[in-house]
């Protein structure tokens, strides 16, 4: 089993977001921490990059701060490093190919097992273009995590055979963001996905109450929050992590309470 | 040319968020199946010869020729073309073609605004709903174009995010892709993108050089030594090399933005200055800094104020096959005052990019010896930003 699906051995998966480096470096930690004790089972960091183009407003702008404060992503490595000394729960990066391309990709990702990172989600790597990224992903035990999107139909049953790690699948149309309602059903894109695979599958984009948490990791295997997050650290800046842990608690308990 | 999943060499390729991937794949179906249908070339060759103005003149500049001692200089005037530039070509391919996909809108970025302005009125002509993503400083760099959008029936979406030019309509126009597919065709403006883009951007605009061939081999009875075209993108550049790319003693050459200068951090001289990278759909060559974050370009131009270029070019120049060559603002506002005073014609300010190499190339070259300058865009557009740059404040 990979270490990514030690996150759903236990029951339904918490899985929220960060923007690294936004406000600061120092904050992302803490953040991560208090998300951790909060109950969080799996911690996606993401790495800043300068056009966001899957992303809504509010992560594009706490992208937009991170790499004002200097991130790099060799900083990123070091805030890793630092977090792996008590964090234990898996952690994978979500940033977008040229990141991971531009740093090379075998160094990335050989740099990435290094520091304690599971996996990789990257948005704009479709099932077609996995080639650069995936053997290596496989070569240094990392997982590369397939997206299925509501637009996916006749595309679910490759990616999910092929998928390891978890599945992330796409709530919605459109980019990241908070949403009153999430109209597409999801029920039977898993249904597709679960014909194919037992890699579990969790749904992210627009998910910010308990009440959504409950019934998209009722529906899957998870629950991935991102946006509703970022804005509260873009609320609370460098005193975000008391707060960012307890708005987690409240969504863990919310989807690990699901059926 | 193109292998499987649109490459040329190792560019291209189709990096889209999966949420858009049975929308590129959908596109290239409906290409495949169109592109050869004989009513839909016999209706575009209409749109093209009746609506566009087709096919555009080769004029020899002979007052430049002269002037210039050299090497007989002729112009490819698609500033002449129905809405004053080469945008149109590709404009009118999509549009039917998205027509014919049963799409009942479309979405375009723009940078100088004359692709939005292209795909304003196609969409007028058409009967279809437009809405334009452009750079907040783009709107204000042409504001003309924006009311001319907006007159055409077009909504125009003013972009603040990330450098407010081109590269940020883009992205733009891909997140608004994402949220509306299905009555939604996104009228890519140039040889950029995911595949198919590339290669339907190119197959519309390589309308140029067809023409540019025969009418050499009508006027000079032989083939131009050598074709240039500005490039930021790039799909005027390569609709005037595409026909003579089979042909080496063609030679192509791509003007690239230097704006201040390929030494200097203000430049959008991708080839000069760019590295290998992922952005916006494609693998190709970027201007980006040690980690893979993308340079905030500058140009006068805001129609090659792109930090990118078009996969098909990136491979043109591994291979060698076509040269690229930075062009400072400076050279480019030059050679707009040049072609206004010598041939009483004002070109697109990008166009005045490959014209200022022109005027370098021309002299180096025998008199027997033809060259080919694609003649991108009209000039009106830029007299206010040209003004500035040489101090003068231009109102209504």
């Amino acid at each position: 089993m990979s270490t990514i699906q030690q996150a759903f051995a236990n029951g339904k998966a918490f899985i929220p977001f960060i923007t690294c480096g936004d406000p600061d470096l120092d904050t992302t930690a803490a953040c991560v921490r208090a998300m951790v004790a909060a109950g969080a089972d799996l911690v996606e960091l993401g790495i800043p990059f300068s056009d966001p183009t899957a992303e809504g407003p509010v992560i594009q702008e706490a992208n937009e701060r991170a790499l004002a404060a200097g991130t790099t992503t060799d900083k990123v490595f070091d805030l890793v490093r630092n977090l792996r000394r008590d964090v234990t729960v898996p952690m994978v990066f979500m940033t977008y190919a040229n990141v991971v391309f531009s740093y090379g990709a075998e160094r990335f990702i050989a740099t990435c097992a290094e520091v304690g990172i599971d996996g990789l989600i990257l948005p704009d790597v479709p099932f077609e273009e996995k080639e650069d990224f995936a053997p290596l992903c496989a070569q240094y035990g990392l997982d590369l995590v397939s997206m299925i999107a509501p637009t996916s139909e006749n595309r679910i049953a490759q990616i999910a055979r092929e998928a390891t790690g978890f599945i992330y699948v796409v709530s919605s149309l459109g980019v990241t963001g908070v949403r009153t309602e999430i109209t597409t059903d999801i029920a039977s894109i898993v249904r597709v996905i679960r014909e194919n695979t037992a890699t579990p599958c969790a749904v992210g984009f627009g998910i910010s109450t308990p009440a959504q948490a409950t019934k998209m990791a009722g529906a899957s295997d998870g629950a991935i929050v991102g946006s509703a997050i970022v804005k509260l650290i873009a609320q609370h800046g460098r005193n975000a992590a008391g707060p960012v842990g307890e708005y987690v608690r409240e969504m863990a308990q919310a989807a690990h309470s699901a059926e | 040319m193109t292998n499987p999943r649109g490459r040329f060499g190792v560019h291209g390729g189709q990096y889209m968020p999966e949420t858009l991937m049975n929308a590129v794949i959908e596109l290239e179906e409906a290409y495949d199946r169109f592109k050869d249908d004989p009513d839909f070339k016999k209706e575009l060759a209409t749109l093209f010869n009746e609506y566009a103005g087709r096919p555009s003149r080769l004029y020899f500049a002979e007052r430049m020729t002269h002037d210039l001692g050299g090497a007989k200089v002729y112009l490819k005037r698609e500033d002449l073309n129905h809405t004053g530039a080469h945008k149109i070509n590709n404009v009118l391919g999509q549009a039917l073609l998205a027509k014919k996909m049963g799409k009942t809108r479309l979405i375009a970025e723009t940078g100088a605004g004359q692709h939005g302005v292209a795909t304003a009125t196609a969409a007028a002509l058409m009967d279809m709903e437009c809405v334009v993503f452009m750079g907040a400083l783009d709107c204000e760099r042409q504001a003309l174009n924006v009311y001319k959008m907006r007159l055409l029936g077009a909504s125009v979406v003013p972009v603040t995010t990330g450098t407010a030019t081109l590269k940020d309509a883009v992205s733009a126009a891909m997140r608004e892709w994402t949220s509306r597919i299905d009555d939604t065709h996104y009228c890519l403006g140039s040889v950029m993108g995911p595949h198919p883009f590339p290669t339907i951007v190119r197959d519309f605009q390589a309308v140029i050089s067809a023409e540019i061939k025969e009418q050499m081999l009508e006027r000079e009875g032989k083939l131009p030594d050598a074709v240039l075209a500005c490039v930021g993108g790039g799909s005027n550049a390569i609709g005037t090399f595409y026909h003579f790319i089979d042909t080496p003693e063609v030679q192509l050459i791509g003007c690239e933005a230097a704006g201040r200068g390929v030494d200097t951090f203000e430049t959008a001289a991708t080839i000069a200055t760019g590295r290998l990278g992922i952005f916006h759909g494609m693998k190709s060559y970027f201007c980006q800094d040690e980690f893979g974050q993308i340079a905030p370009v500058y140009s006068i131009s805001a129609g090659l104020d792109y930090p990118g270029i078009g996969p098909e070019h990136a491979w043109l120049h591994d291979t060698g096959r076509a040269t690229y060559v930075p062009v400072t603002d400076e050279e480019a506002v030059q050679a707009f005052e040049y072609l206004s005073r010598l041939e009483g014609i004002i070109p697109a300010i990008e166009s005045a990019h490959a014209l200022a190499h022109a005027i370098k190339l021309a002299p180096t070259m025998r008199p027997d010896q033809t060259i080919v300058v694609t003649l991108s865009g009209r000039g009106d557009k830029d007299c206010v930003s040209v003004a500035r740059y040489r101090g003068e404040e231009l109102s209504e």
